[in-house]
């Protein structure tokens, strides 16, 4: 690793003037992508801002139909918490599936958001759910947030905050797991909010996506029969050495017919 | 150069450390506490497993400075007395290791999902999936989730819902 100044701001204030004053500093979250980057020498940030202990970037909470969850809670947290597991159960799932215990206890909701990892799984909640990311200067929908591999919409000294979820009657996330590391070789994530039918797609493409022709099948037909009919082209895919585009256009048509199949109702309110 | 304050194993430590210094090297080398074994390196394998604020990580992927202020349990913390923890005698016991590289890891990630979990969720999916971390190339792991179980019952005082899958596990 390179020589680097660690930070940890005290404010969001504090964390954004480091950011401005610096300009090759950057963000750090549970650092289970950019310590492991940092290691391999890819990148060489002067300053390390570590936003974990900012009180504004703590918290899961309930509003009306929102589940607003703060960007520095950690995957385990996610997974554990009971106010998740009642408001979006797919949500708390997808969580427990992310890598192994050790990353889970550092890794957070919003270091992966912010990462935009093509074989990420959170991603796939965020627009799967049609979230709003929260920064500290304005809201971003996620249909406009994930713009390419490793990209998002956010500014070089813009801090995410929160992820907004909208409380879903129906969702499910599967994912056919690297056998190894676990990420999304292939990850579905389906819901249903009103008449907002999503089916977003990771780890088949260059960054999340909506498949929308599946989408569009599945608010003809609810009960999914019609997906049997719908392929996605392997043009539309990204392979890898151990996948091939084809095997993974074919793997999406696969999980999502499972993903539909398992729909999960949000738990009857006690 | 950054301060690290740390509680390792119940005593209170204090250094300048660079501010890019892994928790690992901090551990092995400025500590010398060289029980925390550096396996892959890459996040991969778990022998470099601690337990920081009474969850599992993997301090090969973490800056001391992330984390200063924290309290960490290593492997040599856990013997008490000279009495081995019951994760440790289970190891032994059941013969849990051949080289024993990753045994350190394997050790501190059992103790967090030993001490975490609720006792009717000891079945084989759960031992499977708490060794997702932890990487052994020599053993096969039968005789690790073997010393699990073991540990299992003895930290649960027999009481446990030890789900076996079905075959008789003769101890």
């Amino acid at each position: 690793m390179y020589a680097l100044s660690y930070a940890r701001p005290n404010s969001l204030e504090e964390a954004v003037s480091l950011l401005r004053e610096h300009e090759e500093a950057k963000l750090l979250s549970g650092g289970m992508t950019l310590v492991a980057t940092l290691k391999q020498k890819l990148a060489a940030p002067s300053h390390l801002v570590d936003l974990t202990r900012l009180s504004e970037l703590k918290g899961i909470a309930v509003d009306g139909d929102i589940l607003r969850v703060g960007a520095a809670m950690r995957h385990v947290e996610v997974a554990e918490s009971s106010v998740v597991l009642g408001a979006i159960p797919a949500l708390a799932y997808l969580a427990s599936q992310i890598a192994d215990p050790q990353v889970r206890n550092r890794g957070t909701i919003g270091g992966s958001v912010a990462n935009n990892d093509p074989a990420a799984d959170y991603p796939s909640a965020v627009l799967g759910l049609g979230a709003t990311v929260i920064t500290n200067q304005r809201r971003i929908a996620a249909d406009e947030f994930f713009v390419g591999m490793f990209q998002t919409a956010l500014d070089p000294a813009e801090i995410l905050t929160a992820i907004e979820f909208p409380i879903p009657e129906f969702a499910n996330y599967v994912k056919y797991r690297n056998p190894v590391s676990g990420y999304a070789v292939v990850g579905v994530f389906v819901s249903r909010t009103g008449a907002d039918v999503r089916v977003a797609i990771t780890g088949a493409g260059a960054s999340v996506f909506r498949w929308t022709p599946a989408e569009e099948s599945l608010l003809q037909d609810g009960s999914g029969e019609g997906l049997a009919e719908i392929t996605l082209s392997p043009q539309d895919t990204v392979g890898d050495v151990h996948n091939s585009a084809a095997h993974k256009a074919h793997l999406v048509g696969v999980f999502t017919r499972k993903a539909v199949a398992g729909l999960r109702a949000r738990p009857p309110k006690c | 150069m950054t301060k690290v304050t740390f509680t390792v194993n119940n005593e209170l430590y204090e250094h300048e450390v660079e501010d890019r210094t892994l928790l690992v090297q901090y551990l092995r080398e400025t500590l010398r506490l060289t029980g925390t074994h550096v396996g892959c390196d890459t996040s991969q394998c778990g022998a470099c497993t601690v337990v920081l604020d009474g969850d599992s990580i993997k301090s090969c992927t973490v800056l001391a400075a992330q984390v200063s202020g924290g309290t960490i349990t290593t492997v040599e913390g856990l013997a008490k007395e000279g009495q081995l923890h019951p994760v440790q005698d289970a190891f032994v016991q059941c013969h849990g290791l051949q080289c024993g590289f990753c045994t350190p890891g394997m050790i501190m990630s059992i103790e967090y999902f030993l001490r975490k979990g609720k006792a009717e969720d000891l079945g084989d999916e759960a031992i499977h999936e708490a060794l997702e971390g932890n990487i052994c190339r020599c053993t096969g792991y039968v005789n690790i989730i073997e010393a699990i179980r073991h540990a299992g019952d003895v930290m649960y005082g027999g009481k446990a819902c030890v789900k076996h899958d079905g075959e008789n596990h003769d101890r």
